[in-house]
């Protein structure tokens, strides 16, 4: 099996580059009932750039992707403060529309979650459904088409689309996930552990589509693999919770400097395996 | 490397025998295994001596009249008339009406409850839904006579007006006279059936809320982050997810409704003949019928209505067998958890 590394993987030339949309965290705090988990965060994410969340357990990461397409809020008792820009503007400001948001800001999950009750291509077709958008029947095969390829699943399953999703592995779940996630067409995609549940050829695969979607939709991964983050992103963040004390950025930056050449303490040791 | 040769594996070699495993339960294990083992047994016991009893007593009922106890329908033991085909009619009008009221209502309540509704409101509401099912049936009876009537007879009437041409809703009498029938309203199906769906709402109601609270996380939140309202998501992951519930939850609402007696007793006027209409005066179902003639029945006519306890025991038992068929193959979003 070859694997192609970023650098080597050639940009389709049809597609307009860069078309995702710049996003940044501006002083993130979120809670849970009076237990604060998160504490003045910022972060640029900008378009192009894959960014991955680093830190041990605990550390406020998947929290903090969660705030990022108001996710968190879902969870009662959750409670956020602070701004998160999407294109300049404030999705948490009240006159956005909360659905809207949520479109534009997609989302795969560390465990696959197909529809079982769908077929593959219903799963791919949920998105627009669910948000209202109408696709004519000519435009369905080609968007379930369009997005089961640009997740890389499209060649496994294009001879039993109306098979139920739920009968596919635990990769092409995923996968079928990330298509599901493409087919409304978001501007940012974010990713929560989406390969710790599965194996290293689902794995190699999905690192392979996340490298060739950076550059159409803007990518946030939280990942607990540190060989993951280095192989995918270009930009990491390293959270960290000590003490009880809620999680904060410690270090952020390129991923080769952080890896290669970290200014914390903290943050070295964590990249080098001396705890986490 | 062992390479073993195909022509030895054909001889079984001796004293190769699988191995006794003691299971290994202690003795705390196995007497309070046994214990529950035979307390289980003592109820299923029970159950089925009541159905063999009702069976024994039906015989002589059923080598008397035949079949023809279950396509008569008049009840008329003093002219050895006894049969109940218009009884098992009337029964399913009932309770049909009651499910047709209680479905809607049922699913709505629970779907409030499980998706809208704070965590505060949720909590009061389940108690008082719960309280619902803890009201005596007389007083679902008595409120039903008393009051409903006087109200959901206009409503019958109206049901006539409009929707007449529908065999269940035609009547003898004419809707639309000005000075209309009022008493050709009362007692019917339709109004014993409006009480009966105030019990069969919070036993529905609570089968359907139990499996929507079910209904996966990650699949919510799939819905959700896909951008989808709390309507979307109720239609593309809870109601698929509860599709077996709420049909489960439905019969066993059913099954209530189909025994359920001192309600209807105190509402209906009795009558014997089979008929579509559900708001015209005059229905009879079988519970009714037992309670209604048990007091002064001979012997004789005491077997015979022993014999209707049979049927409806067979019939509930039936519903209620479908019904836990569907419950229990209503987690079909289990494909997902691993």
């Amino acid at each position: 099996m070859s694997t192609l590394t970023m650098e080597e993987h050639p940009i389709e030339s049809e597609r307009a580059p860069a078309a995702g949309a710049h996003l940044e965290a501006v002083g993130v705090s979120a809670w849970f009932g009076s237990h604060k988990v998160l504490e003045r965060v910022s972060l640029e994410m900008p378009p192009g750039v894959v960014t991955a969340l680093i830190g041990p357990s605990g550390c406020g990461k998947s929290t903090f992707l969660r705030t990022l397409n108001r996710m968190h809020e879902t969870i009662p008792a959750a409670k956020f403060g602070g701004e998160v820009h999407l294109n300049g503007e404030d999705i948490y400001d009240s006159g956005r529309r909360i659905t809207e948001t949520r479109r534009s800001i997609g989302m795969v999950f560390q465990k696959p979650n197909p529809f079982p009750a769908m077929s593959i291509g219903e799963n791919v077709l949920a998105g627009p459904k669910l948000n209202g958008t109408r696709v004519s029947r000519s435009d369905r095969d080609s968007l379930v088409e369009r997005s089961l390829t640009r997740a890389g699943l499209w060649n496994e399953v294009k001879d039993r689309l109306h098979m139920p999703g739920g009968a596919l592995s635990g990769g092409q779940q995923q996968r079928l996930c990330i298509a599901r996630s493409l087919a409304v067409d978001p501007d940012i995609l974010l990713m929560d552990e989406p390969c710790s549940a599965l194996d290293p050829g689902s794995t190699n695969v999905i690192e392979r589509t996340i490298g060739e979607l950076k550059d159409e939709v803007t990518i946030v991964i939280v990942t607990h693999n540190m060989q993951q983050a280095a192989r995918v992103s270009q930009q990491s963040a390293f959270f960290l919770a000590t003490d009880g004390r809620p999680g904060v950025i410690v270090e952020s930056g390129t991923t080769e400097q952080l890896f290669g050449d970290p200014q914390d303490q903290r943050t070295s040791d964590y990249v080098n395996g001396k705890f986490g | 490397m062992t390479v073993i040769d195909i022509e030895s594996r054909l001889v079984e070699p001796a004293g190769d025998e699988p191995r006794v495993i003691d299971a290994g339960l202690s003795r705390e294990d196995k007497v309070f295994h046994g214990s529950v083992r035979t307390i289980g047994f003592v109820v299923l016991a029970i159950f089925g001596a009541i159905g063999a009893f009702l069976g024994y007593q039906s015989i002589p009922t059923f080598s008397h009249y035949g079949l023809s106890f279950l396509t008569e329908t008049a009840w008329n033991p003093e002219l050895d008339q006894v049969g109940m085909a218009a009884v098992i009619v009337g029964t399913f009008q009932v309770a049909l009406v009651a499910i047709v009221v209680s479905l809607p209502l049922a699913l709505l309540t629970a779907l409030y409850i499980s998706e809208y509704a704070p965590q505060r409101l949720k909590t009061a509401l389940v108690s008082l839904v719960d309280l619902m099912a803890a009201v005596p049936s007389i007083v679902y009876g008595l409120w039903g006579f008393a009051l409903l009537q006087e109200h959901a007879k206009g409503v019958a009437r109206w049901l006539s007006q409009y929707l007449g041409w529908i065999p269940f809703f035609s009547t003898d009498t004419d809707p639309d006279a000005a000075l209309w029938a009022q008493s050709q309203f009362t007692g019917s199906a339709f109004i014993a059936g409006l009480a009966v769906s105030m019990m069969t709402i919070p036993l529905a109601c609570a089968v359907m809320r139990g499996v929507f609270d079910q209904a996966p996380v990650g699949e919510r939140e799939a819905a959700v982050a896909l951008g989808a309202t709390r309507w979307g998501v109720i239609r593309s992951v809870v109601l698929p997810f509860g599709r077996g519930g709420i049909i489960g939850g439905s019969m066993l609402g059913l099954g209530r409704a189909l025994g359920e007696t001192i309600a209807v007793l105190l509402i209906i006027s009795p009558a014997y003949d089979i008929k579509w209409s559900v708001v015209e005066v005059g229905t009879q179902t079988t519970s009714a019928l037992i309670a209604g003639l048990f007091g002064e029945a001979t012997s004789f006519q005491l077997s015979a209505l022993l014999t209707a306890g049979f049927v409806l025991f067979v019939i509930t038992l039936v519903v209620n067998m479908i019904a836990a068929v569907f419950v229990g193959r209503s987690r079909s979003g289990s494909i997902t958890e691993a």
